[in-house]
């Protein structure tokens, strides 16, 4: 067995009487890869930043080769060769790739102007020792997020790193960015170098890792080697409680009848071409592909932000136009969007706000005003319907979790009363438990009498809340499958493919 | 000796405990609201009583708040135009020009119409229709700023200084660069009374109650906040947000247009290159009321208490230093150092406020 690089020992942490770690143990060693998985409020986060040096812990220490300290200072942790690297990079977008990678080396020297050449020589010898080659004069800001990725690991090898904690690292990353990261990171392995990686994708952590440990509500649940974990025994320690995942049963009878829904040959140019399909009532329908598939187009037109060019909608047997937003919701449509913070939610906002957007002018008293008691009624309704947790409505849509974020934006469009609803990634950055409470919600509504439409890339959510799956291929439909006949395995393959 | 009496006078009435009352049922509603206008509140009551306390005689006095409220009466309704447009995330840079234009073409239609040997109903028919065509030129000239940011998609700071150009140069292009004076008749919009209160007084709290209707319980209102603080959101929420944008605009030029009926009415002359300076200090005061400059948030109440606040105190140190030579210009330097200083007050409040957000995690 290699030896400990890393130690931490009895680490408590506490803000304002909340304990965000409680007596927290566990060793890196030498050349691991060491995956912390939880969901979000375990105190993922907040471990990291007592290893980089930014939190004090309250108890505990912490042991880097060898050498014991009460508290580590950001300085230290750079110099025992702990290099952390965040979500956003913190690279500069309008400095090139050579400069970003040699700046800190040339800062940490003391020089006091910026050698080019030299830079370019340092930069190109850190990617060389990841076998990456890229183009030293490009801008950082025009580059895909996983080029950021390598440039802030290869910057970080230069300061020689000997743990480099990463964390959520693939979040932004494609399928093949992801592969490619996960051999820089078993080259590093080969070197001697660890690895923690903070994720919370539980099959890139069974794929990586040497040894997993899984934080919940700020202690360690279990630190064990890899191999003893497959997916549900993962989600079990994470949430605490078996995560069931019965597949919708839609029921073929009600599909006798006019549908709800009903496309033909719809075409926007350049975005997506002959889309014709027929959704019913109390259907869940998945639509997949990958990005740039024509999916979130698809969503946009049917709810009018950019309207189809041909072809033609029905809803319930009558054709109709939609042209705008507000055309949409006349007929009945609401759209739940892919993000979120800025399309789906007025954060600064109340959470009562967030739910009566869409009706205001339905709340209207005799003389045109609003009518106070009926605005709350309502808001109460669907803050009691979907059990969306806030001590007062009148709290900021922003003071939410994710999970119940998403449940105000579906309160929004329940609210008015929809005949459908287009879910565009409903549970993208939502955690597990949270997220199979959004998908019993979803299946709930269809049950009551709700068409549904799913655009996501999430296959064990469409799986598991489709009856149908569509699957979108440069802005056509290619294929088609009925959920309870088709495997995880067989639908990734299918949408890898072309 | 009749000062003492009154004094005594109102403690017996129990006015005193009224009006204590009162101030305390206001801090509790202000409180319900947000710290912004609390914090107001107390400024502008605490620069009232240093003031009525420095000077005793002269302050408090009802003469004092007659001519106080003649004064900022048309920069409180500037200021509610400016709020408009600044909720939706925007500016209207062409109020003045718009006030301007108002009262020009104004005394064109009193003069026409009224001239002095005309007799009296048509006279007031005559104030009548200008009252009403000012404020349709308000509404076009706003109806024109709304299309050029919400249809066309200019940006509010530039479509409004492109509009601010094009009003005061139509303006000048109608006087030939002299100004244009009023009629008798209208001058008492500007300086009449109605039970001793300024008429122009009365028509900024007509204003204010309005807007703070109109923002607090329409549907237009809650619709103009929540598109100013995400506009992209309110697009996905079905909010017409051209629709909302061009009304908004229009009712801020309705009100630019108010305003220069009073200056009309107030100073009996209209020129294209009134006030110029009054479009920032609308600004100003819209700031300084608690409008976010990044749209959303604001409240009309504010907006009168910061015009409130910065009247008692530049009244109050003209009375002071009426003797010493430039008194008049400490007017704006005094506003500059209550806008700085409360807007130190607000950023540090506001970092407070963060910081203890990051320090208190979310329960798992």
């Amino acid at each position: 067995m290699a030896e400990k690089f890393l130690e931490v020992k009895n680490i408590s942490k506490s803000f304002a009487g909340v304990h965000a770690l409680d007596d927290v143990s566990f060793e890196v060693r030498k050349g691991e890869i060491h995956c912390l998985v939880g969901e979000n409020g375990s105190g993922k986060s907040t471990m990291i930043k007592i290893i980089a040096g930014v939190y004090e812990p309250d108890e505990g220490e912490i042991i880097i080769s060898g050498k014991s300290y009460k508290r580590l200072h950001p300085i230290d942790t750079i110099r025992e060769g702990i290099q952390i690297i965040y979500q956003d990079f913190s690279l500069f977008p309008n400095f090139t790739v050579a400069e970003n990678i040699a700046l800190n080396k040339q800062l940490s020297e003391n020089r006091k102007f910026f050698h080019k050449k030299e830079a370019q020589q340092v930069a190109r010898a850190a990617l060389e020792s990841i076998n990456i080659k890229m183009d030293l004069d490009s801008l950082v800001g025009t580059m895909s997020v996983a080029d950021k990725q390598l440039i802030a690991i290869s910057r970080a090898l230069l300061q020689d790193a000997k743990l480099i904690i990463m964390d959520e690292p693939t979040t932004a990353l494609t399928g093949r960015e992801v592969k490619s990261l996960f051999k820089v990171i078993n080259d590093l392995k080969a070197r001697g170098i660890s690895t923690m990686f903070v994720s919370h994708k539980l099959n890139e952590v069974l794929e990586i890792a040497d040894r997993t440990m899984v934080f919940r509500n700020g202690k360690k649940i279990i630190d064990a080697d890899a191999k003893e974990f497959d997916q549900s025994k993962m989600v079990y320690y994470m949430t605490g409680r078996k995560i069931e995942s019965d597949s919708y049963d839609f029921g073929d009878q009600n599909k006798s009848g006019t549908p709800l829904l009903s496309l033909n040959n719809l075409s926007s140019t350049g975005r997506f071409k002959d889309v014709s399909f027929d959704l019913y009532k109390q259907e869940v329908i998945g639509v997949t592909g990958l990005l740039g598939s024509g999916r979130t187009e698809l969503a946009l037109a049917l709810f009018g932000i950019n309207p189809a060019d041909k072809g033609s909608i029905q809803i319930e047997g009558k054709a109709v136009k939609i042209n705008n937003p507000q055309d949409a919701l006349k007929h009945g449509i609401g759209y739940v969007p892919e993000d979120r913070l800025t399309e789906g939610l007025f954060l600064e906002h109340s959470i009562g706000n967030n739910i009566v957007v869409s009706i205001v002018n339905k709340l209207l008293s005799k003389i045109g005003l609003i009518d106070k008691n009926t605005k709350q009624k309502e808001i109460d309704t669907w803050v009691k319907d979907l059990s969306i947790k806030t001590d007062s409505a009148d709290n900021p849509a922003k003071s939410l979790s994710g999970g119940n974020q998403q449940r105000v934006v579906l309160a929004k469009w329940l609210a008015s009363n929809p005949r459908m609803l287009i879910l565009n990634g409903p549970t993208v950055g939502v955690d597990i438990g949270s997220k199979s409470e959004l998908h019993e919600i979803i299946k709930r509504l269809a049950g009551e009498g709700l068409g549904v439409l799913v655009m996501s890339d999430d296959i064990p959510e469409l799986l598991h809340i489709c009856n149908r799956i569509l699957l979108m291929r440069g802005g056509k439909i290619v294929d088609e499958f009925q959920a309870s006949q088709i495997t995880e395995n067989e639908l990734a393959e299918k949408l890898a493919e072309g | 000796m009749s000062d003492y009496n009154n004094h005594l006078d109102n403690n017996d009435n129990g006015n005193g405990k009224n009006s204590f009352q009162e101030r305390f049922n206001a801090t509790r509603f202000l409180k319900i609201q947000d710290w912004n206008l609390m914090r107001l509140f107390l400024i502008t009551v605490g620069i009232f009583i240093v003031m009525s306390l420095l000077m005793p005689t002269k302050f408090p006095r009802v003469l004092n708040f007659q001519s106080m409220g003649f004064q900022m009466s048309e920069i409180g309704i500037l200021g509610i135009a400016m709020a408009l447009a600044m909720i939706t995330g925007g500016i209207d840079l062409s109020l003045n020009s718009v006030a301007n234009l108002t009262g020009i073409l104004c005394s064109v239609i009193l003069t026409r119409l009224a001239g002095p040997n005309v007799a009296e109903p048509q006279v007031g028919l005559a104030v009548f229709l200008a009252i009403v065509i000012g404020l349709v030129i308000g509404i076009v000239c706003g109806l024109l700023n709304g299309f050029l940011i919400a249809y066309v998609g200019i940006p509010a700071m530039l479509a409004t200084l492109g509009s601010m150009t094009l009003f005061t140069g139509f303006a000048f292009v109608i006087t030939k660069g002299t100004g244009f004076f009023g009629i008798e008749a209208f001058q008492k919009i500007g300086n009449g009374y109605v039970a001793g209160i300024p008429i122009p007084l009365i028509i900024f709290a007509a204003v204010a109650v309005i807007m703070i209707v109109v923002m607090n319980n329409s549907s237009f209102g809650l619709k103009l906040y929540l598109l100013g603080s995400n506009p992209k959101a309110s697009i996905f929420s079905g909010i017409d947000n051209r629709k909302v944008l061009l009304r908004t605009y229009a009712l801020s030029g309705m009100l630019a247009a108010l305003a220069g009926i009073v200056i009309l009415g107030r100073t009996n002359s209209a020129n294209p290159d009134y006030g110029a300076s009054y479009v920032l200090q609308a600004l100003l005061i819209a700031v300084l009321g608690g409008v976010n400059v990044n749209g959303g948030f604001g409240k009309i109440l504010g907006l009168v208490l910061a015009v409130f606040s910065l009247q008692f105190l530049s009244t109050g140190l003209n009375m002071l230093l009426f003797r010493s030579p430039g008194a008049n210009f400490f007017k704006m330097f005094s506003w500059g150092a209550l806008i700085i200083l409360f807007m130190i007050i607000n950023v540090v409040s506001e970092r407070r406020k963060q910081r203890a957000s990051i320090k208190k995690p979310k329960p798992a």
